[in-house]
C-alpha cells in the first residue's frame, strides 16, 4: 500500500523517541526509566517499520521491548529504589560526557550535510521492498552471510556457557 | 529463630550453596493464610525459595477446654470435646466416653459399641475426605474437593438423622448411647457403602496416577520412621513411614478386635504414601462399617450408669484411633462430679511438630503441601 | 459525496485482500471495530462457559440465579466490577500502578490485528505477522511486572517475578516450535522447494504471514499438525503445553497460585483495573490458541478437505455454521420447556426463549449462500478456537499445579531440548532429497569405493 502521511508519523515517533531517551536519564526512579526506555525502543520499531524493514521492526520488539527490558526490570525490581532516589545523579564526569555527547552530534551532523548526496532521495522503494523484506533477510543471512551469521551464533554461545560457569559454582 | 530439633534431616545448611544464597529472608504466613486450614502462623526462614527452617505460632483458637472441663461435671463436658477436633466431632467423644467410662469401670453393651464404631468410622472417612479435598486445592487440583464434599454430605446426612446434629454431633453419651438408631439406620448405611465404595475409586482416578500430583507429592515432606517416633507423629503420617502402629490393633477398644480389617502403611514417609494411606484407609473404613453393620447385635444401647456421676478418686488414659492420629484423655478424678484435670493429647497438635523436620530443605509452595498432608485441624492443636 | 461512497465500496466491489492490504481506511477501522467488539463478546461468553463448564465438571450448578442459567451473570459481574471503588495502595507507585493494566490489555488486544479469520477477515496482513504477534504478546510481560512492583507489596511482587520468568522461559519453547511451522510453509509446492525447479528462489522461501502461512496448508494440501507424521504433532503438542504455561493458567498458573500467593500480581488492583487483567487474560488466551490454530490446525480451512472433497461435501461443510445454530437454539429451547412453571420464572423464561429465538434467527439466516459463504470461514477458526478454549477450562478442572522449579525443569529441560531436536528434524526432513542425493548418495559411493 501507498506511504500516508508519511511526514507526520516520522516526526510523531522520533519526537516520541527523543523524549522516551530524555527521561530515561532524567527520571531518579529506575523503574521510571526503564519505562521510558520501553516507550523509546517501541518508536524505534515504529521507524523502523517506516523504513520498509518489518523483521527488523518485528525482532526490535520481541528482543528489545520484550525480552532484555524484560530482564532489565527484574533486576531493576531488587534494588533499593529509595536509597537510588536520594543518591546524586549527575556525577563529576558530565564534563567528558558532553564533550562525547557533542562530538557524536557533530559526526552526525557532518555526515548528514556531507553525505546528503550519497543517500537515494524520496520516492517509493523498490516494489516487493515491504513484502518480502523477511524473506531477503533470510535468504541474505543464511546464504551470503553464512558465514558472519554463524560465527555471531558461536559468540553468543560461548558468552551463554560462561555466563552459567560463572554464576554456578557447582555445575 | 532457634533449632530446638536435631535430627538427621537437619544438616542441610552445609550443602548446596551458591553465591545467591547469601542472605536469608524471614516471611510469615498466616494466620489469615488460604492455606495454612485456618488460623496457623508459620514464620518461615527462606533461602531463596528454600526452607531452612520455620516455626509455627499456634493459640490462636485457644478456648481453655482443658481449663473448662474443671468447672463441668463428667456429662456436662462431653459436648466440649466436639469443638476440638471438629471435622471428627464423633472420634473426639468416643475418646471422651470411654475414658470416663474406663475411670467409672463401666462398659458400653454391645450394641452400642457397634453404633460407636458404626459413626466413628463414618466419621473417619468424612475427615479423610475433608482432607483430600483440601489438600488436593491446596496443591491446586480444585475439582476433588467437590467431589468428596459430595459424597461427605451423605455422611453427614446419616449423622443428622441419627442425632440432629451435623458437625459438633454429640453422639455419645457416657456409658452407652442416647438414642437407639432410627429405623432404617442400618439400610441408610448400607446404602452408603454400595454408594461410597466406586466414589473412591473416583477420587483415585483424579489423582494417584496423575503426573502433576505424583511430582508434587513423591518425595515431599519426607519424615523417617525414627524421626517420627521420636517426635510423637501418630496416625495416617506415621503408618506412612512404614510403622504399623494403629491403637485400634495395638490395644483394642470399643470391639474393634472384632472386625477384620488391615493397617495400610508406606514406605517413604513422604506426601504421597501419606495420600496412599489414607486413601486405603477409606476402604478398610468401609470394610470395617459393612462388618459391623451386618453383626450389628440386639440389645440396650445404655449401661446402667449413676446419673450423678462420681468416679473413684484415681486417674485415668485412654486413647484411640482417631482420623488423624492417637487421640488421648488424661483425666484426674477427686472423687467429686467434676474432673480435677482433663488432660487431651491431641494428634493435630504432636503431628504439628514435625513439620520444621518435614519442610527443611523443600521449596515454599512444598510447606503447603506439607500442612495439607498433616491434616491438622487448628481447633484441636489450640483447643 | 459521491467520491466517499465510491472508496467505501471499491473495497467491497473488489475483494481479494484484508482492508489493511488493500489500504481502505473506513474498512480496516470497521473491520477493527468488529473484531474488538466480538473479542469482547468472546470474552464475555467464555467468562459465563468457564463457570458453567467447571462447574458442571465438579458437580454442581454454577450461576443460576442472574438470567436464565446464569446468563446474565457476566454482565452483572462487569456491572459490580465497574462500580466497584478503585483502591490505589498508599504506598503503590501511582503512575505505573495505574498504567500496567493498560499495558497488558493493549498488548492482549492488538495482536488481533494480525489474526486471520479468513482469507479476506483479517485487519491487515503483515509479513511478519507471527512475529509481530509473539512479540507484542510478549509486550504483556512488562504490565504484569510493573503492576507486581508497584503495589509495593510482597505477594505481588513474588507473583510478578515468577510470572515473568515463567513466560520468558516458554517464549523460547513457543518460539522453537512455531520456527518449525515456519519452515514448512517453506515448501509450498510439495518438493518444489528451494532447490526443486523453476521456482525462483524468494517465491519458494516460506512466509511469516499469518495468512500466508494457512495458503501455505492449503497448497500442501495438510494441516501442518499432521505434516512430516509425527514431527508437526510433536510441535503441536509443544506449542499446545506452552501456550498454556505462556497465559498463566492451570496448571501452569503459578502466579495465581492462590493457595501460596493469594492472587499473584493483581493482588492489590480491584475494581475496574483489576477487570482489565481479567479482560486481558482471556483475550491472550484467544490470541494464542488462534496463534495455533493458524499455524497447524488449518486456520479457516475446514476439516476434511481431501478425504470428502466435492461440491456435495463442500455444501454440507458450508451449512455447519447454520446448523450449530440451531442446535444452540434447540438447547436453549429445551432448556425453557425445562424452566419452572412458576410465574416468579415468567420473566426468565420468556428471556431464555427470546435468546434461543435470537440464535434461530442467526442460525436461518445462515442458510441464505450469500451469508453462509462469506462467513464460513468466520466460523471455521471460531470452532477451532473454542475447542482450545475448552481444553483450557478442561485442565483447571483436572490437574493440580506445578511447583515453580518442577515448571522451569519442563521448560527448560523437556520442552527447549525436544524443540530443537524437532526443528533439526523438521529440516532435515523438507530437505530430504536433497540430502539424499547431495549428502548420503556421494558419501555411500566414497564408502564404497573404498572397500
Amino acid at each position: 500500500m501507498n506511504p500516508v502521511a508519511t511526514p507526520f508519523f516520522f516526526y510523531l515517533l522520533a519526537g516520541t523517541m527523543l523524549i522516551g531517551g530524555i527521561l530515561v536519564i532524567t527520571r531518579r526512579n529506575a523503574v521510571h526509566s526503564a519505562l521510558a526506555l520501553i516507550i523509546a525502543l517501541l518508536a524505534q520499531a515504529g521507524l523502523y517499520l517506516m523504513l520498509y524493514a518489518p523483521f527488523v521492526a518485528g525482532v526490535q520488539i520481541i528482543l528489545y521491548a520484550g525480552g532484555i527490558m524484560v530482564l532489565f526490570l527484574f533486576v531493576i525490581m531488587l534494588v533499593n529504589i529509595e536509597r537510588t532516589q536520594k543518591e546524586r545523579q549527575f556525577n563529576k564526569q558530565w564534563l567528558v560526557g558532553v564533550a562525547a555527547a557533542a562530538a557524536l552530534g557533530g559526526l552526525f551532523i557532518a555526515i548528514y550535510t556531507k553525505g546528503k548526496g550519497i543517500f537515494p532521495g524520496g520516492g517509493m522503494p523498490p516494489a516487493g521492498l515491504e513484502g518480502q523484506n523477511t524473506q531477503n533477510v533470510g535468504v541474505l543471512l543464511y546464504g551470503q552471510y553464512m558465514f558472519a551469521f554463524e560465527i555471531a551464533s558461536l559468540l553468543l554461545l560461548v558468552a551463554i556457557i560462561g555466563a552459567v560457569v560463572m554464576a554456578k559454582k557447582r555445575i | 529463630m532457634t533449632d530446638p530439633i536435631t535430627l538427621s534431616t537437619l544438616d542441610l545448611e552445609t550443602k548446596d550453596k551458591t553465591f545467591l544464597d547469601a542472605n536469608e529472608l524471614v516471611i510469615n504466613m498466616g494466620p489469615q493464610h488460604p492455606a495454612t486450614h485456618g488460623v496457623l502462623r508459620v514464620i518461615l526462614r527462606l533461602d531463596g525459595e528454600k526452607v531452612m527452617g520455620l516455626e509455627c505460632v499456634i493459640g490462636y483458637l485457644h478456648r481453655g477446654v482443658e481449663k473448662i472441663a474443671e468447672n463441668r461435671t463428667y456429662t456436662m463436658f462431653n459436648p466440649y470435646v466436639d469443638r476440638m477436633d471438629y471435622v471428627a466431632a464423633v472420634s473426639n467423644g468416643l475418646g471422651y466416653c470411654e475414658t470416663v467410662e474406663k475411670l467409672l469401670s463401666v462398659e458400653a453393651p454391645p450394641r452400642a459399641q457397634y453404633i460407636r464404631v458404626i459413626l466413628t468410622e463414618l466419621n473417619r472417612m468424612a475427615s479423610h475426605q475433608l482432607w483430600l479435598g483440601t489438600h488436593a486445592l491446596d496443591i491446586g487440583a480444585i475439582t476433588p474437593l467437590f467431589y468428596t464434599f459430595r459424597d461427605r454430605e451423605e455422611i453427614l446426612k446419616i449423622f443428622e438423622k441419627y442425632c440432629g446434629a451435623r458437625l459438633t454431633t454429640h453422639a455419645f453419651r457416657i456409658g452407652g448411647l442416647q438414642y437407639e438408631a432410627y429405623d432404617g439406620f442400618e439400610q441408610d448405611v448400607k446404602k452408603f457403602v454400595k454408594f461410597v465404595t466406586p466414589k473412591i475409586d473416583e477420587y483415585e482416578e483424579l489423582l494417584t496416577t496423575n503426573r502433576i500430583w505424583v511430582e508434587r507429592t513423591k518425595g515431599i515432606g519426607v519424615i523417617s520412621a525414627k524421626d517420627a517416633i521420636a517426635l510423637g507423629v501418630t496416625g495416617p503420617v506415621l503408618r506412612a513411614s512404614g510403622v504399623k502402629w494403629d491403637i485400634r490393633k495395638a490395644q483394642p477398644y470399643a470391639n474393634y478386635k472384632n472386625f477384620d480389617f488391615e493397617i495400610p502403611t508406606g514406605q517413604n514417609g513422604d506426601t504421597y504414601d501419606r495420600y496412599l494411606v489414607r486413601m486405603a484407609e477409606f476402604r478398610q473404613s468401609l470394610r470395617i462399617i459393612s462388618q459391623a453393620v451386618d453383626g450389628l447385635p440386639e440389645g440396650p444401647v445404655m449401661a446402667k450408669v449413676p446419673k450423678v456421676m462420681k468416679p473413684p478418686v484415681g486417674e485415668v488414659y485412654h486413647s484411640i484411633e482417631a482420623p488423624k492420629g492417637e487421640l488421648g484423655y488424661f483425666i484426674v478424678s477427686d472423687g467429686s462430679t467434676q474432673p480435677y484435670r482433663v488432660r487431651v493429647r491431641p494428634p493435630s497438635f504432636v503431628n504439628l511438630q514435625a513439620l520444621d523436620v518435614m519442610c527443611r530443605g523443600q521449596l515454599v509452595a512444598d510447606v503447603i503441601a506439607v500442612i495439607g498432608t498433616l491434616d491438622i485441624v487448628l481447633g484441636e492443636v489450640d483447643r | 459525496m459521491q467520491p466517499i461512497i465510491d472508496y467505501v465500496t471499491s473495497y467491497l466491489s473488489n475483494k481479494t485482500q484484508t482492508p489493511g492490504g488493500a489500504g481502505n481506511f473506513f474498512w480496516a477501522f470497521v473491520y477493527i471495530l468488529l473484531v474488538f467488539l466480538g473479542l469482547s463478546v468472546a470474552v464475555i461468553a467464555m467468562n459465563w462457559l468457564e463457570r458453567k463448564i467447571l462447574a458442571h465438571m465438579q458437580v454442581r450448578l454454577g450461576p443460576m440465579r442472574v438470567g436464565p442459567h446464569g446468563l446474565l451473570q457476566p454482565i452483572a459481574d462487569a456491572i459490580k466490577l465497574l462500580l466497584k471503588e478503585d483502591i490505589i495502595p498508599a504506598e503503590a507507585d501511582g503512575v505505573i500502578f495505574w498504567i500496567a493494566p493498560f499495558i497488558v490489555v493493549l498488548a492482549a488486544f492488538t495482536v488481533f490485528v494480525v489474526v486471520p479469520f479468513g482469507p479476506t477477515h483479517a485487519i491487515t496482513d503483515m509479513n511478519i505477522g507471527i512475529l509481530f504477534m509473539l512479540g507484542v504478546s510478549s509486550l504483556s510481560v512488562l504490565g504484569i511486572v510493573m503492576a507486581g512492583w508497584a503495589s509495593n507489596s510482597h505477594y505481588p511482587l513474588i507473583g510478578a517475578l515468577r510470572s515473568s520468568a515463567q513466560m520468558v522461559s516458554y517464549e523460547v519453547a513457543m518460539g522453537l516450535a512455531v520456527v518449525s511451522a515456519i519452515l514448512m510453509t517453506s515448501l509450498q509446492g510439495q518438493g518444489l522447494g528451494l532447490y526443486g525447479t523453476g521456482v525462483s528462489d524468494a517465491t519458494a522461501s516460506g512466509t511469516l504471514s499469518m495468512i500466508g502461512v494457512v495458503q501455505a496448508q492449503q497448497a500442501q494440501g495438510v494441516w501442518f499438525v499432521f505434516k512430516f507424521f509425527p514431527l508437526g504433532l510433536i510441535a503441536f503438542g509443544i506449542f499446545a503445553i506452552a501456550m498454556v504455561a505462556e497465559t498463566n493458567r492451570a496448571p501452569f498458573d503459578l502466579p495465581e497460585a492462590e493457595s501460596e500467593l493469594t492472587a499473584g500480581f493483581h493482588t492489590e488492583y480491584s475494581g475496574f483495573r483489576w477487570s482489565l487483567f481479567f479482560l486481558a487474560e482471556y483475550s491472550a488466551m484467544i490470541a494464542v490458541s488462534s496463534i495455533a490454530v493458524t499455524l497447524w490446525l488449518g486456520g479457516w480451512l475446514r476439516p476434511f478437505p481431501n478425504l470428502l472433497s466435492g461440491s456435495t461435501w463442500d455444501l454440507v461443510f458450508n451449512l455447519f455454521p447454520a446448523i450449530t445454530f440451531l442446535f444452540l437454539a434447540a438447547l436453549c429451547f429445551y432448556s425453557t420447556s425445562r424452566m419452572p412453571k412458576h410465574p416468579y420464572f415468567k420473566i426468565q423464561t420468556m428471556g431464555l426463549a427470546g435468546f434461543g429465538a435470537v440464535l434461530a434467527l442467526i442460525g436461518f439466516v445462515l442458510f441464505i449462500p450469500a451469508v453462509f459463504i462469506r462467513v464460513q470461514d468466520i466460523y471455521w477458526f471460531s470452532i477451532k478456537v473454542a475447542a482450545f478454549m475448552y481444553l483450557y477450562i478442561w485442565y483447571r478442572g483436572t490437574f493440580p499445579r506445578y511447583r515453580f522449579d518442577q515448571l522451569m525443569k519442563v521448560g527448560w529441560k523437556v520442552l527447549l531440548p525436544t524443540g530443537l531436536g524437532l526443528l533439526i528434524l523438521t529440516a532435515a526432513m523438507g530437505m530430504r532429497t536433497e540430502l539424499w542425493t547431495g549428502v548420503a548418495m556421494p558419501l555411500w559411493h566414497w564408502v564404497a569405493s573404498i572397500l
